[in-house]
């Protein structure tokens, strides 16, 4: 069924009686060319771009629990492209371009809301990083625009500007970053898919894989086995476990982080404003709650759930740039598990063992990435070769020395 | 979380800075043939539990002393705690 304003309204004349379910729920069939390991953001637009524009229609996606119900339901909705080294930066770039045209594209309202963020600069030095930064972001074709002190004051009255320990003298402005509501993205991924034939499996976890002489046939899954073509996982924060079952190590950590949100308040905060002497990022949702967020705990976790030295230090952060936020009261706060990788970047990688294909480590940025991380998947399953934005995402790249750190800080997912 | 100090009892976990898991003890041997793919191992490929797990903890606002604590990745729960130079020493031996 296409969505249109026509159908809004004239559904809303007849009783909303005409309305379809937006997606099948299918058994699972005995084979598939290709298996689609999570059905999360990632997985869903993989399936996606697959069907619509490689052609793959015999797909199916399977994921344990049901579909929305992981990471991609519980970030704090920011989509940018502000990244700074080669091998990440054109990616990112390429993924802001598709959320430009998604909804258009899936025929789905995803609420994109291109408003804009500000990371902002406290220091001689970070000035001169964001400088640098905000060239990259323009070598890749991003737009990038670097602020001065009284610019940010007008945009943002709201802050700090009397704080003498981090002092705000500018900010890097990218107007074409912005919101989006999360889970409509699953929804309209999933739609999408599943218009153009592709099984969406809820409810089946896969426990198993079948490898016969190097060469991965298939899933056992909780529903029976599945046999495939290819397998391709992208499971975010359980990657190690279910990578583990075809005995695979990953350059992988699993780590909470923790968001929040306030109560519903009037229009206060124009975009996204980060703070640059913490960490810190804030953007109000179109409900009214502020959303907010900073570090990761900081050990290892599966539990979805953080705590409170964390909520001190993100909440500190907040009062260090925008004090007035201590008048607002904290409605809701959650955990997710994020794939924390070695240096802070993804992968979307073959494996060593042939038909096997895995799409991880995205850390706490996963959310941003999702089409483009959805149409490179699909491009390297499809054709073989990985996409043109996403070549250097790949599993060796720590023994050939071609680590993609943004933050310079090592092999220690916990400080990415 | 708290974090039962062998030598100080019970310690506010933020007291403490995570290093990862417990076998970065185990540095591999740099003169033997493949070490260039032991360390990559060492260095960069982990187990990542959902379950039990050793890691080692710094007490870096405390006594300085490396820890060894195990600690469960689904419930938070630390169920032992021991020096890290002990299980080093135990290990060598």
């Amino acid at each position: 069924m296409h969505y249109s304003a026509l159908k809004v309204l004239w559904q809303g004349l007849t009783g909303n009686k005409g309305w379809t379910e937006v997606w099948r729920e299918p058994d699972p069939k005995p084979e598939y060319d290709i298996v689609i390991v999570g059905g999360g953001g990632h997985g869903l637009a993989t399936a996606y771009y697959l069907a619509k524009e490689f052609g793959e229609l015999n797909v199916a996606v399977l994921e344990k629990g049901w579909i929305g119900s992981g990471n991609i339901g519980r970030n704090t909705t920011i989509i940018r492209s502000n990244y700074l080294l080669p091998g990440n930066q054109p990616f990112y770039e390429f993924s802001l371009t598709l959320w430009e045209g998604l909804e258009q594209d899936f025929n789905y309202n995803a609420m994109v809301s291109q408003r804009g963020i500000i990371n902002l600069i406290h220091s001689d030095a970070q000035r001169d990083a964001y400088a640098r930064r905000g060239n990259s972001m323009r070598i890749s074709g991003a737009d990038a625009v670097l602020l001065d002190r009284r610019k940010v004051r007008e945009m943002c009255p709201f802050l700090d500007f009397e704080n003498g320990r981090f002092p705000i003298q500018g900010g890097l402005w990218q107007p074409r970053a912005g919101t989006v509501r999360h889970d409509a993205v699953a929804w309209g991924f999933a739609r999408g898919a599943d218009s153009r034939g592709v099984d969406i499996i809820q409810n089946c976890e896969v426990t198993g894989f079948q490898i016969e002489n190097g060469v991965c046939r298939g899933v056992e899954t909780t529903r029976g086995v599945i046999r495939a073509g290819k397998v391709a996982v992208c499971v975010a924060g359980s990657s190690s476990r279910v990578m583990a079952q075809a005995g695979m190590r990953l350059p992988i950590e699993s780590h909470v982080l923790q968001a929040f949100v306030s109560e519903g308040l009037k229009p206060v905060i124009p975009g996204v404003v980060t703070f640059g002497a913490g960490h810190f990022y804030i953007s109000q949702s179109d409900k009214g709650g502020l959303v907010f967020g900073g570090d990761i705990d900081g050990y290892n976790s599966y539990a979805q759930r953080g705590n409170l030295p964390v909520v001190e230090d993100v909440c500190e952060g907040g009062m260090a740039i925008m004090p007035m936020i201590g008048r607002a009261r904290l409605l809701r706060m959650w955990g997710g598990v994020m794939d924390m990788s070695m240096d802070g970047s993804p992968f979307i990688d073959r494996t060593h063992i042939d038909g096997l294909y895995f799409n991880g480590g995205w850390c706490y940025g996963g959310f941003k990435a999702t089409p483009a991380s959805g149409y490179c998947y699909a491009h390297l399953l499809a054709t073989g070769r990985p996409h043109e934005t996403a070549q250097a995402m790949r599993l060796d790249r720590f023994i050939t020395g071609a680590a993609i750190d943004e933050r310079g800080a090592g092999a220690q997912p916990n400080l990415h | 979380m708290i974090i039962n100090h062998p030598l100080l009892g019970p310690r506010d976990a933020a007291e403490f800075v995570i290093k990862g898991d417990a076998s970065l003890i185990d540095r591999p041997d740099w003169q033997i043939e493949n070490a260039a793919e032991a360390f990559h191992e060492y260095l960069f490929l982990r187990d990542n539990p959902a379950g039990e797990h050793r890691e080692l903890w710094y007490h870096e606002q405390g006594d300085r002393s490396w820890l060894v604590v195990t600690r469960n990745t689904l419930t938070h729960e630390v169920t032992r705690v021991e020096m890290a130079r002990d299980v080093a020493r135990k290990a060598r031996a």
